[in-house]
């Protein structure tokens, strides 16, 4: 966090962030058609990190920037490695950011629509929100019974992992730690 | 235990020197004061001793041993950070046993020491609680408590008081004097007031600008001050300095400045005799302006009063003389009200002189 460049990085994370899918999915469409991965969920595994995690980094940046530096020296004083400060002191105290982050991750992933409709045409492969659109909308034909229904069912994981995580969530969302 | 010494410290963040050319030696069982004004460097010398700072040139001895490269962990020191830096996810028994514990200490001796050092402190009922159920003066505590469980050769204590409040503070200060006795452990102590490095340092270090200014006891500064810095940042409220003349005349030297003139004793005249410059700059402690019933020629200053500011057991006067503001200090029973003429009478044994050129003392 406070290495050499770390602030350029940071903001090369940003706006590397800011380029909009609907640019990016060309070249990374001839990357999945080299790799053979097309029309596998493997193409979704492999895509969906290019977007996350500058996301998530740009997000847990802040949570760790927000820990003091006093702390991970104190504990360095008390007789721990860098990589024992960062599992025992650093990590408990971003905790809800990194839940934040995991959940974002999820929610982002799951709701995603360019790159799963690009890469996934086999209807048993299809996510959620692709599915719901290219199978049950047929013309100007809408099937709104079964449409509703799915729109319904996609939305219930969400659902269940917000209200699970809320308590951390809403902790993560208004600042790590105070003290 | 041990005794710490620096040797030709010096350090540098990019073009800025922060400390330089830093000599001190620290005996065994001292608690010596790191004191100066906002970026002096003291914070960064004592990081440098932590380990938490790299040594751009020079030596740190701990015990005799040259610790330069050796990292923070492995110098046996515990140091007390201004915001305390406890860990908010353990309980205060886990703050203070985390050291040990990484340390691999049986379990029933951490329990040992975690509950002796609690009750040095007076935080033994507080030993589940997670810090954020703290107060102020409670999370110092733990602070310090964290430090002592270790038994270290050196305590670092980085302004730990500064955010506390007035009274808190002036009891902390007692604490950690009688815990200092207690333990018989060197101590090194960094802050920016005055009034603590007086009161707690059997060893003042003045700092200035990456520079030592002087090292002494409280007392030795307070009345022998090297510089005109020192003069200035040691005792409250500050000395009050004048730049005047050296007149030699008729039955002795005086010093003449803006409207008065004053008789220097003899014995500090011949002192001042070999200084060849004619202009000095000169300083006086409030308590050594005392008021004068009358005009004596040679003898009182004419000022007047500008604001009174009485503390009860004595009252501060805030004067002018010509352009410049001096403070007195007064008995609370003083009878000058603002916009009325005084005279006071400088205690001319007490006044010290400074070279214009360089700030040296000169007596």
């Amino acid at each position: 966090m406070r290495f050499r460049g770390s602030g350029p990085i940071g903001i090369s994370i940003f706006f590397g962030y800011l380029v909009p899918p609907t640019i990016l999915f060309i070249p990374l469409a001839t990357i999945i058609f080299q790799l053979k991965i097309w029309d596998s969920l493997w193409s979704l595994v492999l895509i969906y990190p290019t977007f996350l995690i500058p996301f998530c980094t740009w997000l847990l940046m802040g949570y760790f920037k927000s820990i003091p530096k006093e702390m991970e020296e104190c504990a360095m004083i008390d007789g721990a490695s860098r990589l024992r400060v960062f599992w025992q002191i650093v990590v408990p105290l971003a905790l809800p950011g990194i839940l934040s982050a995991g959940i974002f991750a999820f929610t982002l992933s799951w709701n995603e629509y360019l790159y799963a409709l690009t890469f996934i045409s086999t209807t048993t492969l299809k996510t959620a929100p692709v599915g719901l659109i290219t199978e049950l909308v047929r013309g100007d034909v809408y099937h709104w019974g079964p449409l509703m229904t799915g729109a319904l069912l996609a939305s219930v994981p969400v659902a269940l992992v917000y209200s699970f995580f809320v308590e951390h969530y809403v902790a993560g969302m208004t600042g790590a730690l105070k003290e | 235990m041990a005794k710490v010494v620096m040797e030709k410290l010096n350090k540098h963040f990019g073009e800025v020197k922060a400390v330089r050319d830093f000599d001190l030696e620290i005996p065994d069982k001292e608690f010596v004061v790191l004191v100066g004004p906002s970026g002096c460097g003291k914070t960064t010398t004592l990081r440098m001793v932590a380990g938490l700072e790299d040594i751009t040139s020079g030596n740190i001895y701990i015990d005799d041993k040259i610790v330069n490269q050796l990292p923070p962990k492995d110098r046996d020191i515990a140091m007390v950070f201004q915001n305390y830096a406890l860990y908010p996810h353990m309980t205060v028994y886990q703050n203070m046993a985390f050291g040990l514990t990484l340390r691999k200490f049986p379990k029933a001796e951490i329990k040992q020491r975690v509950k002796e050092a609690a009750e040095i402190l007076n935080i033994g009922e507080l030993l589940e609680r997670k810090p954020k159920a703290l107060s102020g003066g409670q999370r110092q505590r733990v602070a310090v408590g964290r430090a002592i469980v270790r038994k270290p050769k050196v305590f670092l204590f980085d302004e730990p008081l500064s955010n506390l409040d007035a009274k808190l503070r002036v009891q902390m200060r007692v604490e950690l004097k009688k815990l200092h006795d207690r333990l018989q452990t060197t101590i090194i102590y960094v802050t920016h007031d005055q009034v603590e490095a007086m009161t707690m340092g059997d060893c003042i270090v003045v700092m200035k600008d990456g520079l030592k200014q002087q090292v002494g006891a409280p007392l030795e500064l307070y009345f022998r001050p090297a510089n005109k810095f020192v003069a200035g940042f040691i005792g409250s409220p500050a000395m009050n300095f004048m730049e005047g003349e050296l007149l030699s005349e008729q039955g002795g030297l005086f010093l003449q400045t803006m409207g008065f003139k004053l008789k220097i004793p003899a014995d500090k005249a011949a002192k001042l005799k070999s200084y060849p410059e004619k202009r000095v700059i000169f300083g006086i402690r409030p308590e050594d302006l005392p008021e004068a019933p009358a005009s004596i020629p040679n003898e009182t200053i004419e000022v007047m009063v500008e604001v009174l500011e009485p503390l009860g057991s004595e009252v501060y006067l805030d004067v002018k003389v010509g352009e410049t503001s001096l403070i007195a200090r007064a008995e609370p029973t003083t009878k000058a009200k603002p916009h009325f003429k005084l005279y006071l009478q400088p205690v001319l044994e007490n006044v010290r002189f400074f070279s214009i050129r360089d700030e040296r003392a000169l007596l």
